[in-house]
């Protein structure tokens, strides 16, 4: 026989991964969920403060909306303070988590390339590499000549339409393999006496006076001393039933895969100004995301317009890209906020809890926002960490604007 | 002839001309009308490549694009990764070889053109088979304007796999006279080699036309390679046909193993024997069709295993006559053989049980489990699937509006039926866009169909061994067995979707085409649910993969976004300027003299401005005329400060807030008449700025007679900028009086030269004395030289925008979208006097009296003065508490605000900056720090405002 | 990509078209007499609804007309576009 082609396999999954729990009467936490953030929530709600008369409720299969969609970039190299300590958070526990979760979630550090093209661009860079390095995030400004070599596929060259200027470089992002990290904290909940319950689509809410006491579901009703919505896209359809208003957006973001190709890209690479983000995956597929469509939808699905700019984006970035081919396309629903930053914690009912907002920034966060919401959900108060991202600030006005640094953020 | 496994007649294949081609390193020959499979099989290879995981041998196994198995890596004419070889036309000089898991892309640029092509259609037929041709002569024949793609090198469907007879004659007649027919029709586009890859709504389909990639190397280089077409269809007909799908038994995956129908195709298109004994597995009828085929070609059959307790008796006498066994109630269990099947493991099946298997010698073994409609557009777009028990396939389950399925596509799987299937369809979509039917829309007569017997639905044939199921592969390409679903099932997996991810099926090149049924099926078995429950994962685009760069198309390059340049763009590449890209435009940086660099040009520049004169190419900003009896009112809901109030023949400037309260842009306001005003904008921001203007003026007061138009492109503007600019404006348009009195700083004047209509503006960007210069872009270079003439004796220079934002740095004005992030107030950046404290609202206003607005915190705009008189601060760069140590402390150091423009300025004789700093205005006089490479810089805390802050210099 | 029916225009590609949130909410009358969190509703607080939503359009590559429309969220289809001046549609 001959060898196996290199990196063309990923490591096995477990014989065992969870059972599939039927729904009990109540339980102490309902999460409402079953995506990266509400099992990695229910896994730090076991590990971190030992409640495990927990049920994570999905209405279709478990980690199949967002998490199973994204292009799994991980980086914390975010402007704000706020935004880089949640973010920074998350890395840490990233950096350990293959550990804690027992699975091998290919979390591969190999380094994040934000290209600036405008002067501006190169502005808004420095600002955030020096932000970056006051909170102690690993960042670099990288002139054109270090970015040919972090990653030589990248057209450097000046006379392309939008030039590289240079670009932010933090060693410390990556990537990892989302089913991976998904079904791993899955098992670790599993295993932890959690019951993860598929097909089970909250369709109400049952409440006792400012308090809500459970959740109606396509599956029955079932009590809960504290619930916990992780639905991404699908928050403002879970909050419309309490009549609680949450300033978000359901817009449709694209991806896409080409085949498995031996490897030339070893890094990944963003840029705003093209519109490009891009990364050779484990088994050699190109993973790249495309923009997101301007309209609400909930559909998971978007237009081909789309698609089409974002060849011609990676193409004019990536002239080695040229024959590679497109082999699927797909969309997942992210929520946007007002300021492009995550709106978590309490609500105005006691026992609910909000997490919602990421926008394009939920993957990365995963395990940074379940250690926080389950730390906000055992206290009744919010993780110091998430703290900043209340529902309120729309009210005062304290936003946190990643909009003006970040535009297109993933 | 070439090769030993050609048939000396027959097929579509031009014997006369040979073509040359390498694979593995080999020589090889074939003929135009092969594709790399065909020659390969035609000289005996049936292995291709190896799989991934495993190193398996892996050969062809069906004849297009459903092969899940024989990829291959093109190196010449240039390298292409991951083609099917059952796809890939024979060209001369063609190099390939076989693909064990990763293609590779080429290391040097792709030089083929790629281009789109958008087509407006009645009708779109996808696929000339017979439904499909009918379908596009029924409608083609009513007057109807139709397009007809298929994604092989020439029509015929089915038809060129076979030896149907239509009309009496053979099938394929018909076909050329039906192509023919077509070709007379002036409405009607046909197009070949041309693969409908995603549907999407309204009848928008995307197809791929392979334009060269058959005349490899003699290609014209003037051709694109390859077209997108957009289609957009009143009505599109699906007729994509089926795909065969295997059954799964041990060893399933050796070369010399393929689909039944697939060796038709073979020997009829292409006039090669795929084997020479062979044995022929299946569970519906259809496969009898290859039997016979091949032994009528030579083959010996060995023998026809056929699953079903009753099989088809007529087949059997068939079968019988010819000399052929048929054993029913059996099946094949599993093969023998290396790189290529020896032995065919042939057992007793009943009730599910597998009896005691023999070996039959063969070099083929022919697999059928039955036909799975080519469903994926359907899908696509959005067509809900239903799971037909008695084919074991998803049919279209529901009737989309305009879109049907047509024939075999649709589970209509015989001639006659598929012909008049395609033309029920084509007339739906004719009537349904009010066309009459065509008087005579005849098709061809077919023979009688004979009904077939029942089909069984068998996924696998259970594997007894020890081996689980462990070598029944399910997908080829990414090694996955029965054994593998078996294990997802147990892990605890229910939903289809996991078992895709668990075992990897279906995400390869071939994206399921042929495992993701048998995945259906075989995971509904594990967990003993119906098939109709466990479903299928979802069709995504694209049907086939499609290049990056064809769908890039012509969008790359310079063409990637469109340059805007200004009418004096040539006279700025003439004078050696250096450009920056500002939104889409090209704008002159500065204009370097030989042996400077940007910052030695940009002090000459800033202090010939500051002391004599310069010129500035300013045609880029935003201009918009605002006009009608409501133009004032509009303006004043807009703006922060009142415009309503300002004089004709005067000009303003003025600030713009969204709702939030933040800043979105500035500019000046020139009133043309009282219901006339010439809007200013930041050159990026013009666009955004008359989207708002109209946003607003429809959406929430449609009661203002007012209307915004862009009118950017209809002036070119050139500020004379500098104390002798009096001088030079006055001498080129002698009959306007431009000394302080007579033409008054913020004031505005019409004149002409040469009878060209001049429009000069007494707007300083710079706080020097200036005047704008604005004509029509016809007349831009004229004018630019005779101002240009007349400030020679003055030392005139041309500057460019850094020269400009150094000069508005030192006079504190900020940049929108510098200075600013989206997250300023005009209070922040220091322009409380330019927000009217009379309007009653505006847009904006609310937002400032919100609590955090009130901060003492918040961001302010200053000026910084590195304490050394040395360093130039890098714009970006933060800004922290002044450390008495001189050293940071350790993170995460409080941050007060940032660099947000930095230059050195020629004037003050050192760098200087202006910065957003947290409550800024009370540090004035302070010292703060900035880390510097490592270094913290003390910076002094200045008012924005740091050359002439009385303003002395505007009037010169 | 969708077909979309300008009312002034007629059926047109979707890329002609900018998106323009929630339709029917209008600038409030006073704005200074909102409270601080009756403000935050005008600006920053839209509906998002899953299924049937009215929302604003744009034709800004085409007449550059704004214009209403009833559209499906979870399938995308435009059920109904209307004129700013016309009432919003009673649907079923």
């Amino acid at each position: 026989m001959s060898p196996r082609t290199p990196g063309a396999d990923l490591p096995e999954h477990p014989d065992s991964l969870w059972r599939n729990a039927e729904p009990r009467r109540s339980y102490d936490v309902v999460i409402v969920g079953g995506g990266g953030h509400g099992l990695a929530t229910a896994h730090y709600l076991a590990k971190n403060h030992g409640i495990t008369n927990v049920a994570v409720v999905e209405k279709g299969w478990l980690a199949g909306g967002n998490m199973a969609r994204n292009t799994t970039i991980i980086r914390s190299n975010y402007l704000w303070d706020e935004s880089s300590a949640i973010y920074e958070q998350a890395l840490k526990l990233w950096e350990g988590l293959e550990e804690d979760l027992g699975y091998p979630i290919l979390f591969s550090q190999r380094g994040v390339l934000n290209l600036a093209h405008t002067l501006q661009d190169v502005r808004d860079s420095v600002r955030r590499v020096e932000a970056n390095k006051l909170n102690g995030v690993d960042a670099e400004w990288v002139e054109p000549d270090e970015v040919r070599k972090i990653c030589p596929i990248v057209n450097t060259s000046a006379d392309i339409r939008y030039p590289v200027l240079g670009a932010t470089y933090q060693p410390r992002a990556g990537i990892a393999k989302h089913d991976y990290v998904a079904w791993g904290f899955a098992r670790r909940a599993d295993e932890a006496g959690i019951d993860l319950i598929q097909d089970c689509e909250v369709t109400g809410f049952a409440t006792t006076g400012n308090r809500v006491t459970g959740v109606h579901t396509t599956r029955g009703t079932i009590g809960a001393g504290r619930v916990a919505l992780c639905a991404a896209g699908h928050t403002t359809v879970l909050t419309d039933m309490l009549g609680i208003r949450v300033p978000v957006q359901s817009h449709p973001l694209q991806a896409l895969v080409s085949e498995l190709l031996e490897p030339v890209h070893p890094t990944v690479v963003m840029s705003n100004a093209v519109h490009v983000y891009v990364s050779q995956a484990h088994k050699g597929e190109l993973v790249m995301g495309a923009g997101v469509d301007s309209f609400n939808g909930f559909g998971q699905r978007g237009a081909f317009h789309v698609i089409e700019r974002q060849m011609a984006a990676a193409v004019e970035l990536f002239p080695v890209f040229a024959r590679a081919h497109l082999l699927r396309t797909w969309a997942g629903i992210v929520d946007v906020s007002p300021d492009a930053s995550p709106i978590v914690g309490m609500t105005p009912y006691d026992g609910l809890y909000l997490n919602c907002g990421w926008g394009t920034g939920g993957f990365k966060a995963t395990p940074g926002i379940g250690w926080a919401l389950a730390h906000t959900i055992a206290h009744d108060e919010p993780h110091p960490s998430v703290a900043p991202f209340t529902l309120d600030r729309f009210v005062t006005g304290a936003l946190v604007d990643e909009h003006g640094a970040a535009a297109v953020a993933h | 002839m070439t090769g030993p496994f050609r048939i000396s007649e027959g097929g579509r294949i031009d014997r006369a001309t040979t073509l040359q081609f390498t694979f593995d390193g080999q020589p090889y020959t074939g003929h135009p009308g092969d594709t790399l499979a065909s020659a390969l099989l035609a000289a005996g290879r049936h292995q291709v490549a190896t799989s991934i995981k495993l190193g398996r041998p892996r050969g062809i196994a069906a004849a297009w694009a459903e092969d899940p198995s024989g990829l291959v890596q093109i190196e010449e004419p240039f390298p292409e990764p991951m083609l099917l070889a059952t796809t890939v036309e024979l060209s001369d000089g063609l190099v390939a070889h076989g693909v064990p898991g990763q293609g590779r892309l080429a290391d040097v640029p792709d030089s083929a053109r790629y281009d789109a092509v958008h087509h407006h259609v009645d009708v779109l037929v996808v696929g000339a088979g017979p439904a499909g041709l009918a379908a596009a002569l029924t409608a083609a024949r009513s007057g109807a304007r139709v397009a007809l793609v298929d994604e092989q090198s020439e029509a015929g469907g089915s038809l060129l796999s076979g030896s149907d007879v239509l009309d009496g004659a053979p099938a394929l007649e018909w076909v050329a006279s039906a192509v023919a027919e077509l070709a007379g029709h002036p409405e009607v586009l046909h197009l070949q080699r041309t693969t409908a890859f995603g549907s999407y709504d309204d009848g928008f389909v995307l197809a791929l036309e392979r334009r060269t990639d058959h005349l490899g190397a003699a290609a014209p280089r003037h051709l694109s390679r390859q077209r997108v077409w957009r289609f957009r269809a009143s009505s599109v007909v699906v007729a994509t046909g089926a795909h065969e799908r295997p059954v799964v038994f041990a060893d399933n995956d050796r070369p010399g193993i393929m689909l039944a129908g697939a060796a038709r195709t073979f020997l009829h298109r292409y006039g090669v024997l795929p084997g020479r004994e062979a044995v022929v597995a299946t569970t519906n009828d259809s496969a009898y069709d290859a039997a016979l085929d091949l032994h009528r070609a030579g083959v010996r059959v060995q023998a026809v295993v056929d699953a079903r307790p009753e099989g088809s008796p007529r087949r059997r006498e068939e079968c019988e006559a010819a000399g052929i066994p048929v054993l029913p109630m059996s099946v094949v269990t599993g093969t023998q053989g290396v790189d290529r099947v020896t032995h065919a493991l042939v057992a007793p099946f009943a009730d599910g049980q597998v009896g005691a298997a023999a070996a039959i010698a063969c070099d083929l073994l022919l697999v059928s489990g039955g036909w799975n409609p080519a469903v994926h557009l359907f899908s696509q777009a959005r067509g809900r699937l239903r799971y037909d028990e008695a084919l074991g396939a998803f049919l279209p389950g529901e009737q989309l509006d305009g879109l049907s399925v047509a024939g075999s596509a649709a589970g209509v799987f015989d001639l006659a039926g598929c012909l008049a299937d395609g033309r029920r369809a084509a007339r739906a979509a004719v009537a349904a866009r009010g066309i009459p039917a065509a008087d005579d829309d005849r098709l061809p007569v077919a023979p009688e169909p004979v009904v077939p017997a029942a089909p069984l639905v068998l996924w696998r044939v259970p594997d007894t061994s020890a081996a689980g199921g462990s070598t029944q592969f399910v997908d080829l390409q990414r090694d996955a067995t029965v054994a593998d679903i078996a294990r997802a099932v147990g892990a605890g997996l229910r939903s289809i979707e996991h078992v895709k991810r668990y075992t990897t099926i279906g995400t390869a090149h071939d994206q399921g085409k042929t495992s993701g049924i048998l995945t259906s099926g075989i995971t509904a078995e594990l967990l003993g649910t119906p098939v109709r429950d466990t479903g299928t994962t979802t069709f995504r685009p694209p049907y086939t993969p499609v290049a990056f760069a064809a769908l890039a198309g012509r969008d790359r390059g310079r063409l990637f976004d469109p340059e805007r340049v200004t009418a004096l763009h040539d006279w700025h590449v003439a004078a050696g300027a250096v450009f920056e890209d500002v939104g889409q435009w090209k704008r002159p940086r500065h204009y370097p003299r030989p042996g400077e660099d940007m910052a030695a040009a940009v002090l000459r520049e800033c202090a010939a401005v500051r002391t004599g004169v310069g010129i500035l190419d300013g045609s880029t900003l935003g201009k918009i005329d605002v006009q009608g009896p409501d133009a004032a009112v509009l303006l004043d809901r807009l703006y922060t400060n009142l415009m309503s109030s300002l004089a004709v023949g005067s000009v303003r400037y003025g600030v713009m807030c969204g709702v939030d309260g933040m800043v979105i842009d500035d500019g000046t306001v020139l009133r043309l008449a009282e219901d006339r005003f010439l809007v200013l904008t930041t050159t990026g921001g013009a666009a955004k700025v008359l989207d708002w203007m109209e946003e607003w003026g429809q959406t929430e007061w449609p009661d203002l007679r007012v209307h915004c138009t862009s009118v950017t492109e209809q002036w070119a503007t050139f500020p004379v900028v500098g104390p002798r600019s009096r001088d030079v404006v006055g001498a080129v348009f002698p009959d306007v009086d431009v000394s302080a009195a007579a033409f008054p700083f913020m004031t505005w004047r019409d004149t002409t030269l040469a009878g060209v209509p001049v429009r000069l503006a007494r707007i300083s960007f710079s706080g020097e004395l200036a005047f704008e210069v604005s004509v029509n872009p016809w007349y831009a270079v004229a004018v630019w030289e005779r101002l240009l003439d007349a400030g020679r004796p003055y030392g005139i220079t041309p500057y460019g925008t850094e020269t400009m934002h150094v000069l508005r740095a030192e006079k504190g004005y900020p940049i929108i979208g510098q200075d600013t992030d989206g997250t300023v107030t005009p209070h922040d950046l220091g322009l409380a006097w330019a927000v009217s404290a009379t309007k009653a609202d505006f847009v904006g206003k609310r937002s400032f009296a919100r609590a955090h607005n009130a901060h003492p915190l918040r961001k302010q705009l200053v000026g910084l003065l590195p304490v050394d008189r040395d360093t130039l601060l890098p714009e970006g760069s933060q800004i922290v508490e002044f450390a008495a140590d001189g050293q940071l402390p350790p993170p995460p150091v409080p941050m007060l605000g940032h660099v947000t423009s930095s230059y050195r300025s020629a004037e003050l004789g050192r760098p200087f900056a202006l910065a957003l700093v947290k409550g800024g205005r009370a540090r004035i006089g302070g010292t703060v720090h900035v880390p510097v490479n490592g270094t913290l810089v003390p910076v002094e805390v200045t008012g924005a405002v740091l050359v002439d802050p009385e303003g002395a210099r505007r009037d010169g | 990509m969708q077909l979309i029916a300008c009312p002034w225009c007629g059926p047109r590609e979707e890329v002609e078209f900018s998106y323009g949130g929630q339709a029917h909410v209008p600038y409030p009358d006073a704005p200074g007499e909102l409270s601080d969190e009756e403000w935050a509703h005008y600006v920053f607080f839209r509906d998002n609804p899953k299924g049937r939503f009215a929302e604003r359009w744009n034709h800004s590559a085409g007449c550059r007309r704004w214009f209403n429309a009833i559209r499906d969220t979870a399938t995308y289809r435009f059920e109904r576009v209307y004129r700013l001046d016309d009432a919003r549609p009673v649907t079923s």
